[in-house]
């Protein structure tokens, strides 16, 4: 299985720029599916990047944040070749982590 | 030709410049010349929309906006898609429980044909879709069929048109009378108001693009197939060229076909067909 | 022409007839006439392949009426939903031809 997080982090110059995509289907728990019952709620509520072990962002999540959601952020002190590591847990417990090099 | 009968019964010199109008329009009904019909229907796009470059009409709305198109732009970076992309690319790879794979139903292992979709197969009498192939690839291989309208079967030809971007379309037309008629059927098609809000294919796509209609921006009916399939964010996901027919249909409140009917398969290759030389930009992404 | 006339007419006339007020209260056998001329009308619809998603939608509003014993709300919504499936009707014959109108060429 593929990772359900897609990362890309360029340096230029000491700024650093991250755009991150995760698959996940954020339900709010609000929605009806085709039978009208309540689709349970299922979204993320943590989602960190560290730097070389050092959290440059973190984000806590709820369920309006939409589906397959999209990140990009930039932030100073990275450089090439560093570990970018993101890392987000759900409310039912599922986690995922990926660590990406800083190009 | 009971319209003219009726129009013979009512006064006569009405009747007589219908008959004299309808005659041409009947010999024209009776040859069938899609190479001028493309044509014509390219330069209708060329010639209403001067500022845009030919190969830009593939990009639907965005080629109409200035605004949309930096948005998509920088979209286009991260793509919507991409997680269905991937899973196409796996699934296409992966072999069937008879250990064939998708490569053995395709001419070049399936890889950068997109623009020869959809053929006329002069065996069957019929236009089989991409879609339609896939399916029957599948069948033939003892697997069950996808569903025509997203999913699997738009992770599978997100990753077919993905190998054949750029490559324009082709879409041949046999010396076939069958294959005649089926344009035809799917001219008519685009053509004819249907549903409750009295709306043909052609109202939105060929008389209002770059209009919006509620937010959107409609995209021109030219190169519009050479986009899917699409990630829509309206839908939260992707959708197939079936997908698309079956909610223009309802969304004019008319009751759609099903999937892959007949003439969805017609229209299909009408809107491909004229859409010939211009590149495959599947998948695509629209709002 | 005549005939698209008549059709209209013929619409009018249907138009007319669901809009003046009953007589009396519909019983079940109104409701039963009503309905299945309706059905007939969007059947030929269907047939044409040029059903309204609005003739299904009141129609199957008429059959819930008509169980739920509320037999105006039914006469009413099947009336409606046979003057629905015949303007698709006169819309699919109209359109035989008129779809050059819009066409390119």
């Amino acid at each position: 299985m593929a990772s359900s997080i897609r990362v890309r982090a360029t340096a230029n110059g000491d700024i650093t720029e991250v755009q991150a995509l995760i698959q996940h289907p954020m339900d709010s728990g609000f929605v009806k599916d085709a039978k009208g019952e309540l689709i349970p709620p299922h979204f993320i509520q943590e989602l960190k990047f560290a730097c070389n072990g050092k959290e440059v962002f973190v984000a806590d999540w709820g369920p309006a944040v939409s589906k397959d959601p999209y990140v990009k952020f930039s932030f100073k002190g990275g450089k090439k070749g560093d570990d970018l590591k993101i890392s987000w847990t759900d409310n039912k417990g599922g986690s995922d982590e990926i660590t990406a090099k800083i190009a | 030709m009971k319209a003219s009968i009726s129009l013979l019964r009512g006064s006569l010199g009405a009747a007589l410049v219908a008959f004299a109008l309808a005659v041409p329009s009947v010999s024209a009904a009776d040859k069938v010349d899609p190479a001028a019909d493309a044509k014509a229907f390219q330069k209708f796009f060329f010639k209403k929309f001067p500022d845009v470059k030919h190969d830009d009409f593939v990009n639907g709305p965005y080629s109409m906006n200035e605004d949309m198109k930096r948005q998509w732009q920088e979209k286009e970076e991260f793509p919507p898609y991409e997680f269905s992309l991937d899973a196409g690319k796996e699934m296409f790879a992966t072999p069937f429980k008879n250990g064939k794979t998708y490569a053995d139903c395709f001419p070049n292992g399936g890889i950068g044909i997109r623009q020869n979709y959809p053929y006329f197969d002069t065996k069957e009498g019929k236009v089989v879709t991409l879609e339609l192939a896939l399916n029957r690839c599948r069948e033939a291989n003892g697997e069950a069929p996808y569903s025509y309208v997203k999913d699997e079967m738009a992770s599978l030809t997100a990753y077919m048109a993905f190998t054949s971007r750029g490559k324009p379309m082709d879409i041949k037309i046999p010396d076939d009378p069958r294959a005649l008629e089926a344009f035809e059927n799917g001219k008519r098609y685009f053509y004819t108001r249907r549903g409750q809000l009295n709306f043909s294919c052609a109202s939105c796509h060929v008389q209002s693009p770059g209009e919006r209609i509620r937010a959107e921006i409609l995209a021109p009916a030219l190169g519009i197939l050479n986009a899917m399939p699409i990630y829509r964010s309206e839908w939260s996901g992707m959708g197939t060229i079936s997908r698309r027919f079956i909610t223009c249909n309802s969304q004019t409140r008319a009751v759609p076909l099903e999937p892959q009917a007949d003439e969805y398969r017609d229209v299909e290759y009408f809107l491909s067909y004229v859409a010939n030389g211009l590149p495959i930009s599947g998948p695509g992404a629209r709002p | 022409m005549s005939a698209a006339m008549q059709r209209s007419l013929v619409l009018a006339m249907l138009l007319l007839s669901s809009l003046a007020p009953p007589a009396r209260a519909a019983n079940e056998a109104d409701y039963k006439a009503a309905y299945a001329a309706a059905e007939v009308a969007s059947k030929e619809a269907s047939g044409m392949r040029n059903q309204w998603t609005t003739t299904v939608s009141t129609l199957a509003a008429a059959k819930k009426a008509g169980d739920g014993g509320d037999f105006d709300g039914a006469v009413a919504a099947a009336k409606e939903a046979e003057a629905l499936a015949k303007a698709s009707i006169v819309q699919a014959t109209s359109e035989k031809e008129a779809w050059k109108a819009m066409e390119i060429r």
